[in-house]
């Protein structure tokens, strides 16, 4: 009788999927909690150099970023391919760090003022002309808590090309 | 009849859902790393005040080229060797007055680590990547004699096997148990002993 046919043999047993929208949730709240959403969009490379005398920035201060780099591939066209300073979302010039940072200033808080760290973020192939020009533009600001972003590895490396 | 039960929602592309939202955030997540060397910049000096004179054997020049090459005290060197003289230099302790040196005591060289100087001269096309590696050569020089230090003035005070960097970190980390005040105070210390004297020369061409 049909009823009583014996199931038949062969044939793996369709794995359990039930859990795997749980493993899927575990994964996404993980991206959640450590995502930090870019605060600017990058115009330009930025591949950061290597150190090992590193110290961490204390997130509890305020942080003003520059990026400074080649122009990234659209760019080069209308930007060339001389490193360039970018501020906030778009390119800028040297004699537009005073007021970037003044209007940094003016947005904290005024007993966190004094402790505005200004994170140098240069791309390695830059070179220190531009570099000193933003600190000499640092300097006339007053802003002299400087910290040049590095990667953490072996700074021996940064002088083999 | 027994009442019917709720039909089932089919939760069946809940994970298809997931999935979307775990790409989205995949693709947007930046692990943060916002670490590098920190620095003070020297505040901008109208005054007509004459700058201190300084000895020469207590300046220690290193020059960086166009080319990323080194003059270290006139002399061309791999940046392999930068620590170790810099460390020599520092540690020299001409005139005697530093009771915790232990370098060779050589006349031509710095009297003490509170007078010496390193300075800094870069070209304006070095290459940011040769310049942090410099940084990190001389950073790592100071570091090396304040670490000695602190290993040597932390296990009175309290820190025992507590080298420089790791007391300012400790000093920085909220979840530290210790007492930060003293701990501090040997920071404060050590940095007054073996203060970092970084000059930078403006870029010649």
């Amino acid at each position: 009788m049909a009823k009583f046919n014996k199931k038949k043999d062969g044939g793996l047993p369709p794995v359990n999927t039930a859990a795997l929208p749980d493993i899927v949730f575990m994964l996404l709240f993980f991206f959640m909690v450590a995502t930090v959403m870019r605060e600017d969009t990058l115009k330009i490379t930025n591949t950061l150099p290597l150190a090992n005398q590193i110290e961490k920035l204390d997130k509890s201060k305020p942080i003003s970023y520059i990026y400074i780099g080649k122009p990234s591939g659209n760019y080069t066209s209308k930007f060339g391919t001389e490193a360039r300073i970018q501020l906030n979302d778009d390119f800028a010039d040297v004699d537009q760090i005073i007021p970037f940072i003044n209007a940094e200033r003016a947005a904290l808080r005024e007993e966190l003022v004094p402790f505005l760290t200004v994170s140098l973020k240069v791309d390695r192939e830059s070179n220190m002309g531009i570099v000193g020009d933003v600190k000499q533009e640092l300097r006339e600001a007053n802003a002299l808590k400087i910290n040049y972003s590095t990667g953490s590895g072996d700074a021996l490396s940064n002088m083999d090309k | 009849m027994a009442k019917r039960a709720a039909p089932e929602v089919n939760a069946g592309s809940m994970a298809d859902i997931a999935f979307l939202l775990l790409i989205f955030f995949l693709v947007t997540t930046t692990i943060p790393k916002d670490s590098g060397i920190s620095r003070k910049l020297p505040p901008i000096d109208n005054s007509d005040q004459e700058p201190p004179i300084l000895r020469e054997k207590n300046i220690f020049k290193v020059i960086i080229n166009r080319r990323d090459q080194l003059l270290v005290e006139d002399e061309i060197k791999d940046i392999k060797d930068l620590r170790q003289a810099a460390v020599e230099f520092l540690d020299n302790n001409g005139d005697g007055s530093c009771e915790f040196c232990q370098g060779k005591r050589d006349p031509a060289s710095s009297d003490n680590p509170i007078k010496a100087v390193i300075s800094l001269e870069n070209n304006r096309e070095t290459t940011y990547a040769a310049y942090i590696a410099v940084q990190n050569e001389l950073v790592a020089a100071y570091n090396e004699l304040r670490n000695r230090r602190a290993l040597e003035i932390g296990p009175q005070r309290g820190f025992p096997n507590m080298n420089f960097v790791e007391m300012q970190e400790a000093s920085n980390n909220v979840q530290w148990v210790g007492d930060k005040d003293k701990l501090k105070e040997v920071i404060e210390q050590i940095q007054e002993e073996i203060p970092q004297k970084l000059a930078e020369v403006a870029g010649t061409n």
